[in-house]
């Protein structure tokens, strides 16, 4: 049974209907892709999931839960994950802080948790005192993925992790996300940069007109060229 | 902030990265200072004088900022301005009369004017009045959150609020003035060079600083201030993070609540208690906050001390009632130059 | 009828057919207005012969207090109604309004009288001289204040108007030469006074004739004619104003709609625009309430009196609709004055209580007062009289 599922899921913002219709899911240790052009609802997709929009109808599983419409305080007990794609750093807290704030709900030390995340991003340990906002944006993502790995997840979310980035913080930041799923994460990521998100991922998803279009392991969907000409800009 | 290294400016945005700059602010500030001084010099003050009105000026900012720091991190949490804060101090000071004329009375704790019933009203009424605003925010504002009101109509819950809780103080406790020891005898000592002070005044100061190191220590060690802190930084991420907003708010209202009750407390010793005392001391509160940058506690801090000073040495040379207007001035200067205030980034 | 009653129904006739030509959707306007001033005279007819003098006098100095009061409202419904300005400070636009009226139309006081009275000028203009200055220096001071605030958070303005009514409020108790604090400036004189005495000499002799019935005390009567017709003037010109492009620009500044349609530099300046039109209408109202009170004094422009029961009033009559500001100052005046009979029937509960607690009555319809208003922000936000929907074709494109 795959770790999440989304079943024909319709939602939107007040009256506006973003997604009309959406189907996914993810198997454990799995990396799985969602691209497609602008506005198709990439984002709308991962906020659906994380609770903070409610599906009109449709139901969102996970671990064999129904998640439908859970606040996000309860489904990040359930180890979900999410990062967002702005705004996704507390500026005014150090790194540590925002790390804490990562492990929130957790009682007891978190030194182990931290460890962790400084071993697999040391760029945040040599400036675990220094305020977020000051950092760069590759290093803000850094703070921001860490902050949502703080609690062992099962599934991390991602939603544009490489937005903004200059080219080689984008190599950097997939490097990462491979080595996360390595230690046993599932992860579902929005990319705008199709290319290379779908050469690392499993499995991927074209979602288009708030509907997923077509499916299919990452290299084959790249390799398709009615995927490419439709919905990847050539 | 890149702006200002940019080579290409026009000499006008210069002038204006200038005039709006931190320092400009500063330099301002001691200006206000230094006309003071000359002003106290034409009116043949002496210096002793103008050195004892810092001093008490001093005093009188560590009350003031009991209360600024409460409204400040109110505003930084739930991003509404309450108008109600200064009417919650008075409410604060008179509940804690209450407690002093139920309690059997001891003696003066010499030097001090006030005996253990002051200290145990202190103990009993903050934590109330934390708990106290905590009920009041779930009975007005949670409901007006919930809807995603316009801020505005906080301000105007609070405003409604802050008349509500002066007319039970009206009803309770009467339209006159009051001291806590009606009678009792208030003499002050010689600090140093000529500037004499209550011993009272020194409790207070001395009382909060100590609050202030506590909120501080609060913070920046807890978890729970980390997490005030994060949900004022980021709401939406704080609750994508697992942090229990509701949580956020009682502790808010009890850190906020409780120090404005102290401050009422102490306000009062040091002054008398009052009715309109809350509601005139509005204004040097939030002229303390806006200089300190609006949700900046250590801001709000400053923001006091610098109040507390340029009122008391106002009155060196005019007549000291005008005191709010010298806050005001101040609070308009800021806001002509840097709306944002000390401590924010400027846009 | 006799020819005292006839010059009262005369007078409150006027108000009388104000509001029925402004509720009558009769067409066109001249038989309108001739079918309510019937009506208006009818009922004040009526009113004057079935009613006690006692409690006519009553009525009347209720309608006259509730009418300056809806002055303020209305001056407060362009600033808060339609553009969203949250002004808790017009206590300071009302007392400027009131001082100046009274500086500008009493004379400077002379002999004796000059130890006791101390005042900036006294220059003995006629009373529409007054309240034009009161206006328009309630409009420069608005001007002085917008000027830093409306640019910035909507809190910002807030607080600086509190700051500006206390340090108003504190001027007129302390600058003796300016107004005469913290005594009371007395000898605010009062339009057509002489129609109570031995009539007025630019008047025709058949007018004064016709009001010579009428006594010193009688002067209300007169006095609700003419604040009657400045509301009504005042109402009229603000439906005329809001239904105008500059009504509508100042609805889109409020609804944050205008970043599509102008730029940071128009929304200043309609911001700028409103508060100072509303501060001018609040300093008109000042004026009205300085030639009725004949004395006034620091004290009488307190939070309470000069900015929160306004606040109460249009919250619960409808902000952003005139007849709603207008609803609003009658009834929660009416709820103000009604609350007075109430405590001072519960006297004798309350002397059981406490000894202390009848002499605190008003403070518990202040309590009444700031439930009220946290019940309507809380469950009736748009007020008995909700804002009309102005339906304008370019809304369709945003």
């Amino acid at each position: 049974m795959p770790l999440l599922t989304v079943e024909n899921v319709v939602s939107g913002y007040g009256e506006m209907q973003v997604l009309r219709g959406v189907n996914l899911t993810v198997g454990h240790n799995e990396i799985v892709s969602i691209v497609g052009p602008n506005g198709a609802g990439k984002s709308t997709v991962m906020k659906l999931v994380f609770g903070l929009l409610k599906p009109w109808e449709g139901a969102v599983t996970f671990d064999g839960r129904n998640i439908s419409g859970m606040a996000p305080e309860k489904l990040v007990k359930l180890g979900l994950s999410y990062v967002p794609q702005v705004e996704n750093v507390f500026p005014n807290l150090t790194v540590e802080e925002n790390l804490d704030m990562g492990g929130y709900t957790l009682s007891g030390s978190l030194d182990q948790q931290k460890e962790r995340v400084y071993e697999l991003f040391p760029r945040l340990a040599e400036r675990r005192r220094q305020r977020a906002g000051k950092m760069s944006g590759g290093e803000r993502q850094m703070v921001a993925m860490g902050r949502a790995l703080m609690l062992d997840p099962k599934l991390l979310m991602l939603d544009e992790p490489s937005a903004g980035l200059a080219p080689l913080l984008v190599d950097m930041i997939f490097e990462k996300v491979v080595e996360v799923n390595k230690a046993g994460v599932a992860v579902l990521m929005v990319e705008q940069n199709a290319k290379k998100s779908l050469a690392l991922a499993d499995r991927g998803y074209v979602l288009a007109t708030g509907q997923n279009q077509v499916d299919g392991p990452g290299e084959k969907l790249l390799g398709d060229p009615e995927v490419a000409r439709l919905y990847l800009g050539g | 902030m890149t702006e200002n290294s940019s080579p290409a400016l026009r000499p006008g945005e210069r002038v204006r990265n200038l005039l709006t700059s931190r320092a400009f602010i500063y330099v301002l500030l001691g200006l206000v200072l230094l006309g003071f001084v000359i002003a106290a010099q034409a009116k043949g003050v002496s210096a002793n004088s103008l050195l004892s009105l810092f001093v008490r000026g001093t005093l009188l900012g560590g009350t003031l900022a009991l209360g600024a720091v409460g409204v400040t991190l109110v505003f930084a949490v739930l991003k509404m301005a309450n108008f109600a804060h200064g009417d919650t101090m008075t409410f604060g000071a008179y509940m804690g009369l209450l407690v002093i004329m139920v309690l059997p009375k001891g003696p003066p704790l010499a030097p001090f004017s006030f005996g253990y019933e002051f200290l145990l009203a202190l103990l009993i009424v903050v934590p109330l009045i934390g708990l106290f605003t905590f009920g009041l925010d779930q009975a007005i504002f949670r409901p007006l959150r919930a809807r995603r009101a316009q801020p505005i109509m906080f301000a105007m819950a609070a405003l409604g609020l802050a008349f509500g809780l002066r007319s039970l103080v009206y009803i309770f406790w009467g339209a006159d003035f009051t001291y806590y020891y009606v009678g009792r005898a208030r003499p002050a000592v010689e600090l140093f060079a000529g500037v004499r002070v209550r011993p009272d005044q020194l409790f207070i100061l001395g009382l909060a600083v100590v609050l202030i190191v506590g909120v501080y220590l609060l913070l920046e060690r807890t978890k729970i201030g980390k997490a005030m802190r994060a949900t004022a930084d980021n709401p939406d991420l704080a609750r994508v993070s697992g942090i229990d907003t509701n949580r956020v708010i009682l502790w808010t209202w009890l850190i906020g609540g409780g120090l404005a009750a102290a401050g009422g407390m102490l306000y009062a010793l040091d002054v008398q208690l009052r009715p309109e005392m809350g509601w005139w001391l509005l204004l040097p509160l939030f002229a303390s906050v806006i200089l300190g940058t609006l949700g900046n506690a250590y801001g709000a801090l400053a923001g006091a001390f610098v109040i507390g000073i340029v009122w008391q040495m106002s009155s060196a040379f005019i007549n000291p009632t005008y005191g709010h207007g010298v806050a005001f001035l101040v609070m308009v200067l800021v806001l002509l130059f840097r709306p944002e205030g000390l401590f924010g980034r400027s846009k | 009828m006799t020819p005292l009653l006839l010059a009262k129904s005369a007078l409150l006739a006027v108000p009388l057919w104000l509001v029925t030509s402004s509720l009558l959707p009769l067409k066109p306007s001249w038989l309108k207005h001739l079918v309510s001033l019937a009506i208006g005279f009818g009922l004040a007819a009526a009113a004057t012969f079935f009613i006690p003098a006692g409690g006519l006098s009553y009525i009347t100095s209720f309608i006259l207090m509730a009418s300056i009061y809806a002055v303020l409202s209305l001056g407060l419904n362009v600033q808060w109604g339609y553009t969203g300005l949250f002004n808790i400070g017009i206590a300071a636009f009302f007392a400027i309004g009131a001082f100046t009226s009274a500086l500008v139309t009493t004379q400077m006081p002379t002999g004796i009288n000059a130890t006791f009275t101390k005042q900036l000028m006294g220059l003995g203009m006629p009373f529409w001289l007054g309240l034009a200055a009161a206006g328009l220096i309630a409009g420069v001071l608005a001007w002085l204040i917008g000027k830093p605030t409306l640019r910035l958070r909507d809190d910002y303005l807030a607080i600086a108007t509190i700051g500006i009514a206390e340090i108003v409020r504190l001027v007129f108790q302390n600058e003796r030469w300016l107004a005469n604090g913290p005594q009371p400036l007395r000898g605010i004189p009062q339009p057509l006074q002489c129609l109570t005495g031995n009539g007025c000499d630019w008047l025709p002799g058949f007018v004064n004739d016709f009001f010579a019935p009428l006594a010193p005390r009688d002067y209300p009567y007169i006095y609700v004619a003419i604040v009657a017709l400045v509301l009504f003037l005042t109402y009229r010109v603000l439906e005329r104003a809001i239904r105008s492009p500059w009504g509508r620009a100042l609805r889109a500044v409020r609804e944050e709609e205008a970043s599509a349609a102008m730029n940071g530099k128009d929304v200043a300046a309609f911001r700028m625009q409103s508060f100072v039109v509303g501060a001018v209408i609040m300093g008109i109202g000042g004026g009205l309430y300085a030639h009725y009170m004949v004395s006034i004094d620091y004290a009488h422009f307190d939070p309470l009196y000069g900015t929160f029961l306004i606040w109460v009033m249009l919250m619960l009559g409808g902000s952003g609709n005139n007849r709603g500001a207008i609803l609003g100052a009658f009834v929660v005046w009416g709820i103000w004055s009604g609350t007075s009979f109430a405590v001072d029937a519960l006297r004798p509960a309350l002397a059981a209580i406490s000894p202390a607690l009848p002499a605190r009555g008003p403070y518990i319809r202040l309590l009444f007062i700031s439930l009220l208003l946290l019940f309507i922000v809380l469950y009736r936000p748009k007020g008995i009289l909700p804002e009309e929907k102005v339906v304008s074709l370019d809304r369709d494109l945003t």
